[in-house]
């Protein structure tokens, strides 16, 4: 009972983990940039669905989809207002624009959580789901709600991996993730491939940030620990490999979920901290990352 | 380095820290208490900026240092109800055994592994203090029994003593042959080894240097506070201030790290009156600081000066 309890509610979280992180490590991966507003931006999504639902009162499948083109322009405006100016300062010397990006989309981060604070105040905020009810599964009452997330969770990771690996943008991407010269030598835009980028993260963090809404909730408070979880994932997984986060998500999500039945939910990050702590002292790059 | 002595900022200091230790004879309480603060924050800039600037390490956990040192001595204290002045060294000395800990597997990684290994570090700890609650007083914070003083000019200049000397010995570092071996190791580590510089032990010496001057610098605050909490010496947030002021100060100056600090303190001071908007507004100008001029203020004075 319990055992069947820990694996769905587990499932619904790490798949909810799963594709936060997956935004994150394809920036990464494709344009080298760790984006600490990460949070920030998820967190924005959620407020903007919760603000449509509850404040302008529209469809809840609208408000989601509000939650996301917001997500979308933020994505957009870290990369041109922060990420992008950065790159291409020549005041900066190369070996150094990885503190400025982190610092930058830090403080960037820290921007947005505040006016979030400033207009929506600090308290926590919950989507209203698209789907209500609770269903029993094995003799475990789920709700509908967590359902919904993992399978939405489930169905956008298959969806960008098709991206990725079937058409020809994603083999772009995929490209430029490998070797930027040889990209541009092919003639292709490798600033248009940015794009792309920023926009798929966009849309990810927008549904994982709309998803955690209305699963979990959110409030400015969670900008620090989404952006330190999904950092976290990321690391486990190996910087860049998408599968390898995928694996963490799911390892990170269960640890948690496992502690907080079994143990309690005081330590809920603990766990997964000390794991994180050994796979750096034994294996710095990764559970499938390459140095 | 004799250099230093006869140039313009070695003045310009000189004057900004005797005219910094006449403040208390005409200035209130308040604003001493602020600058008390600020100064002692300057220092675990300072700190950061030699490991970052001149090590090329991203430390991001700087609060991981500060806070052990900290909470070190504000347990000792506490519980034994030892001497603050031995509470003190002993909260640096537990500082510098952090770091080394820290140090050594962490220094084996590079680049963003590094600045990662000491986030978690600050993780740890932060979930630490608040899972051994008997001890550290958990979310609420640590009493602590006695302070150094609560003389508001005495506490003042305490604190602008004490970065004075440590600003001395910071830059003299930096600017020593170890400063500059650091630095090499720093922009090109495979170089500077094939020179036959040992890295590893630089690196060393400059993370043990920053653990203890953040390890103090951390065990003076707590004494001056009175108290130790997670929200004051730990969370990531204070460690997010102490490298935006060494990145808005100018990094690889040390000296413009303290004025960054000073700055952002005294800024969060005069928004007060706005509100929420304060952190906002102070995160903005770092922002535009970092894009326009990533040499920070004193990077840009310098730069200017160099020019004319």
């Amino acid at each position: 009972m319990r055992a069947f309890q820990i694996l769905i509610d587990g499932f619904a979280i790490s798949a909810l983990y799963a594709l936060g992180a997956t935004g994150f490590t394809l920036i990464f991966g494709v344009s080298g940039v760790l984006n600490l507003s990460h949070g920030a931006i998820m967190v924005a999504a959620a407020v903007a669905a919760w603000a449509a639902a509850s404040i302008l009162h529209v469809d809840t499948y609208f408000g989601a989809l509000i939650g996301v083109a917001v997500a979308v322009v933020t994505a957009f405006a870290t990369y041109f207002a922060v990420v992008k100016p950065i790159q291409d300062s020549r005041r900066i010397p190369n070996e150094e624009k990885e503190i400025f990006v982190l610092t930058g989309t830090l403080l960037w981060g820290i921007m947005i959580q505040e006016l979030i604070a400033y207009f929506f105040t600090n308290n926590a905020k919950t989507v209203l789901p698209i789907v209500e009810g609770v269903v029993d599964i094995l003799g475990v009452r789920t709700p509908r709600n967590e359902i919904f997330t993992a399978v939405v969770c489930c169905l956008v990771i298959a969806l960008l991996w098709l991206l990725v690996n079937r058409t020809r943008t994603g083999k772009a991407v995929l490209a430029a993730s490998m070797n930027p010269r040889g990209v541009t030598l092919l003639g292709l835009e490798l600033t248009n491939i940015y794009i792309v980028v920023w926009a798929i993260y966009g849309v990810l963090a927008g549904i994982a940030g709309v998803l955690l809404g209305m699963f979990l909730g959110v409030s400015s408070y969670s900008v620090g620990p989404l952006t330190a979880s999904a950092f976290s994932i990321v690391v486990l997984g190996g910087l860049g490999s998408v599968s390898g986060s995928l694996i963490a998500a799911f390892v990170v999500g269960y640890l948690e979920t496992i502690t907080a039945y079994l143990v309690s939910p005081a330590y809920r990050t603990i766990p997964a901290l000390l794991l994180l702590v050994v796979v750096m002292y034994i294996r710095p790059q990764g559970l499938l990352g390459r140095r | 380095m004799s250099g230093f002595f006869t140039s313009r900022l070695f003045f310009v200091s000189l004057a900004l820290v005797v005219v910094a230790a006449t403040l208390p004879l005409y200035v209130s309480g308040y604003v001493l208490g602020l600058l008390t603060v600020a100064f002692y924050f300057g220092v675990f800039a300072m700190a950061w900026d030699l490991l970052f600037g001149f090590a090329g390490e991203v430390n991001f956990g700087p609060t991981f240092l500060i806070g052990v040192g900290a909470y070190t001595a504000g347990i000792l204290n506490n519980q034994f109800g030892w001497s603050v002045y031995l509470c003190i060294v002993l909260g640096a000395l537990a500082s510098v055994i952090a770091g080394l800990v820290l140090a050594l597997p962490a220094l084996r990684v590079r680049g963003p592994y590094f600045g990662l290994t000491t986030l978690v570090a600050v993780l740890m700890l932060q979930n630490f203090i608040v899972v051994f609650a008997d001890l550290t007083g958990g979310e609420i914070g640590l009493t602590i029994p006695d302070v150094i003083t609560i003389e508001a000019g005495a506490n003042y200049w305490i604190a602008l003593g004490f970065m004075t000397i440590s600003a001395a010995i910071l830059y003299g570092l930096s600017q020593s042959p170890i400063g500059l071996v650091l630095q090499a190791s720093g922009q090109d580590p495979v170089q500077a080894g094939a020179l036959g510089f040992n890295i590893v032990k630089h690196k060393l010496a400059a993370f043990i240097v920053s653990a203890f001057f953040s390890g103090l610098s951390g065990a003076l605050l707590v004494f001056y506070f009175g108290t130790a909490s997670v929200g004051t010496v730990v969370d990531v947030a204070v460690g997010v201030n102490v490298i935006v002021s060494a990145v808005l100060g100018g990094r690889r100056t040390v000296l413009g790290a303290a004025l960054g600090a000073i700055f952002l303190i005294v800024a969060g001071e005069f928004l007060r009156p706005t509100g929420e908007l304060a952190t906002f507004i102070v995160s903005a100008v770092a922002l535009l600081v970092v894009l326009f001029f990533p040499g920070g203020f004193l990077g840009a004075a310098l730069s200017r000066e160099a020019r004319s």
